[in-house]
């Protein structure tokens, strides 16, 4: 009866004693995996400066930021996906689709920039609707359910593209949206990359939606209880999420001038990995958002970092690995202590 | 009950299909051949489908199919990571009994006892692009890949002056053509160019995104490098984006590319790639086609068909024989 007035509100799944203590060791833990991983980064930076020369010169950490930005945007909407304890595999090949429809609409259709980028992220937005809508819903397990979609996602990039990149050169402007330089020497995706980092910031640390992110991953069915429409709520995570996988279409869209039907496959796991870097628990409930940035930062650091030292392309993959499995032991390690 | 019927709506609806279907395959090639009322049918298992240079195959052989009167389908798996993908796309395609097989291997050992399943089933193999480490298969129609690669090279010397530091963005350590290419320009290089020195060799998987990421890298390390190389149209394309987003001046750095595509032929005319090289891809389709349908008549196709591969640059891209083979 008074559902609608409780709704509005923040679910009080526990206790205020223990919401208290939780909350402060929660932040504490949050903190300490964030500046473990900042401290990792800067390790990584001294290491890589003091290993080869042409690592620490504007021109190579300009590129370093600029490699961050796809897997970035990426990584910050589906941080929310995971602290809600979801997962969603589909981001890297919804990416994809993305950049097809912006060229669709750009290219083929020849509307205005603004319309067309719009769009792109629009089709982001929706795919992570449907996405949303099978899980909260359908009661599709996550996993399965963006399988699904990035299955879809990826027919659907090369039918609607008829299997042919779509290049972008009747649209001059378009490419500025990435590669443009607002600031002198560094280009725009990365502006949009740090940009996209506060807003998320702003929406999982103030807002109700970020609110019912925590509580959809700490405790579902409590925060059910307490009179949240838990699927509503789910339905919206995915949805901003997806706008994130839209955007990062559009920008590498605009990077490579072009829409490329075939990328985007295996994009979803390296923003995953970022994410856990970043120490967001795989688990649910806990996460920030500036531990996914410099989780991010990490995995671009490492990667340019062993591409300078002229590393076998193998060892990369194998350096990149240990690096995950590192991240995630030490912060299981730490929870187990943090509980007992 | 009610999904029995259900099933059994659908069971009689495939059989009216198929029966429709036969009917008007039969009724295609009915008239010419009084005897042989069945349309041949050849199976074209491909290493991928989703670049261009593959579309580019597939036109070649649905050219010639229609020339010849003959039915082909072209399938291949999404990526060319996934070898266990194609060989269950060729034993469904042995299932299906076609007149012959045509293939192109992604991996040359995998798919010998799939070969002895077709040749026991009394089907004739062809191979394109990538052979089979096999003696079943009849004819290949291919670049030959290590003398493409050392054309390259000998264009790259030639454009640099003999001298100086190139870099290699290959597209795979792993599949026959990015192996071929990338040794057929570095033995080129050791065997005539003593005073040429190839510094790096780094794989971003054809991958535009990871392969520019590579070159800046490649670049930044080494400041006095002349050339890059890309082993295929992404590879070639990452170095392109990576050279425009350092806003590197014209002819800084020399790229050579590999295969076309719109994005290389409009590199080259506009300066950023000094040129690259092209295979026959609608070439390889047809004479793949035409030495299956040879096969299938009983005559004996030739072993090895060099389709051919060309150097194009921005002087010959518009001559009749390059811009015939270049495709967008």
């Amino acid at each position: 009866m008074n559902a609608s007035t409780v709704d509005t509100r923040a679910p009080k799944i526990v206790d205020p004693e223990t919401k208290k203590t939780r909350s402060v060791s929660n932040f504490l833990q949050a903190k300490l995996q964030q500046s473990l991983a900042f401290a990792t980064l800067v390790v990584l930076l001294i290491f890589f400066s003091f290993a080869n020369t042409a690592f620490f010169t504007w021109s190579n950490i300009s590129g370093i930021l600029l490699s961050t930005a796809v897997i970035g945007i990426l990584a910050l909407g589906t941080t929310f996906v995971i602290i809600t304890g979801g997962i969603d595999l589909s981001i890297g090949t919804g990416m994809t689709l993305a950049a097809v429809m912006t060229g669709i609409f750009l290219v083929n259709m020849d509307l205005p920039l603004i319309v067309g980028v719009l769009g792109g992220i629009a089709t982001g937005g929706l795919m992570g609707f449907i996405s949303g809508f099978n899980i909260a819903v359908l009661k599709l397990p996550p996993f399965i359910a963006t399988l699904a979609m990035m299955l879809i996602a990826q027919g659907l990039a090369l039918v609607i593209s008829g299997v042919r990149p779509i290049y972008f050169t009747s649209v001059p402007d378009f490419k500025q949206i990435a590669l443009g330089t607002a600031i002198p020497g560094l280009p725009n995706a990365v502006l949009i990359l740090f940009g996209l980092a506060f807003i998320a910031y702003l929406v999982l640390s103030k807002t109700i939606l970020g609110r019912y992110t925590f509580a959809l991953g700490s405790n579902e069915e409590a925060t059910r209880l307490s009179g949240v429409d838990t699927r509503r709520w789910k339905i919206m995570v995915y949805t901003f999420s997806g706008l994130f996988t839209g955007i990062a279409g559009v920008v590498i869209a605009s990077r490579l001038d072009s829409a490329q039907p075939q990328l985007g496959s295996g994009y979803e796991l390296q923003a995953i990995a970022a994410v856990i870097i970043g120490g967001t628990s795989l688990l649910g409930g806990r996460g920030s958002i500036l531990g996914t940035l410099i989780g991010a930062l990490i995995m671009s650091v490492l990667i340019n970092g062993l591409r300078i030292m002229s590393i076998q392309t193998e060892w990369q993959n194998v350096v990149v690995g240990a690096v995950i499995l590192v991240a995630v032991f030490s912060d299981s390690l730490r929870r187990r202590k943090a509980i007992f | 009950m009610k999904s029995r019927t259900r099933v059994a709506v659908i069971a009689v609806a495939a059989a009216a299909a198929l029966f429709l279907g036969g009917c008007a395959s039969g009724s295609n090639t009915a008239a010419p051949a009084a005897g042989n009322s069945k349309e041949l049918y050849i199976a074209l298992i491909s290493k991928g489908f989703q670049h261009q240079f593959w579309q580019a195959v597939k036109k070649g052989a649905e050219q010639r199919a229609a020339k010849l009167g003959v039915k082909v389908t072209f399938e291949g798996p999404a990526s060319e990571t996934e070898v266990d993908a194609q060989l269950q796309m060729l034993q469904a395609a042995i299932d299906k009994k076609p007149d012959a097989i045509g293939f192109a291997a992604l991996d040359p050992k995998a798919c010998i006892p799939l070969l002895d399943a077709a040749k026991a089933a009394k089907i004739p193999v062809v191979e394109f692009d990538a052979g089979c480490d096999s003696t079943v298969p009849l004819s290949i129609a291919k670049t030959d890949s290590k003398a493409a690669g050392a054309l390259a090279a000998d264009n790259m010397a030639r454009l640099i002056g003999g001298k100086g530091e190139v870099g290699i963005v290959g597209h795979s350590q792993i599949n026959s053509t990015g192996v071929e290419r990338r040794d057929g320009f570095v033995n080129q290089i050791k065997a005539k160019y003593p005073d040429i020195k190839i510094v790096d060799i780094q794989y971003g998987d054809g991958d535009h995104l990871k392969s520019a990421d590579i070159a800046k890298a490649m670049i930044a390390a080494h400041p006095n490098l002349k050339g890059l190389y890309g082993t295929n149209e992404g590879s070639a394309i990452g170095i392109v984006n990576a050279v425009g987003e350092l806003g590197l001046a014209k002819g800084k750095v020399t790229v050579v590319g590999f295969d076309s595509g719109q994005a290389q032929m409009d590199a080259i005319t506009s300066g950023v790639m000094a040129g690259a090289i092209t295979q026959n891809p609608i070439g390889i389709g047809e004479q793949t086609v035409q030495a299956a349908y040879d096969a299938i008549k009983g005559k004996t196709p030739e072993k090895i068909i060099d389709t051919g591969f060309f150097w194009y640059d921005a002087k010959n891209m518009t001559e009749a024989n390059i811009a015939a083979v270049l495709y967008k």
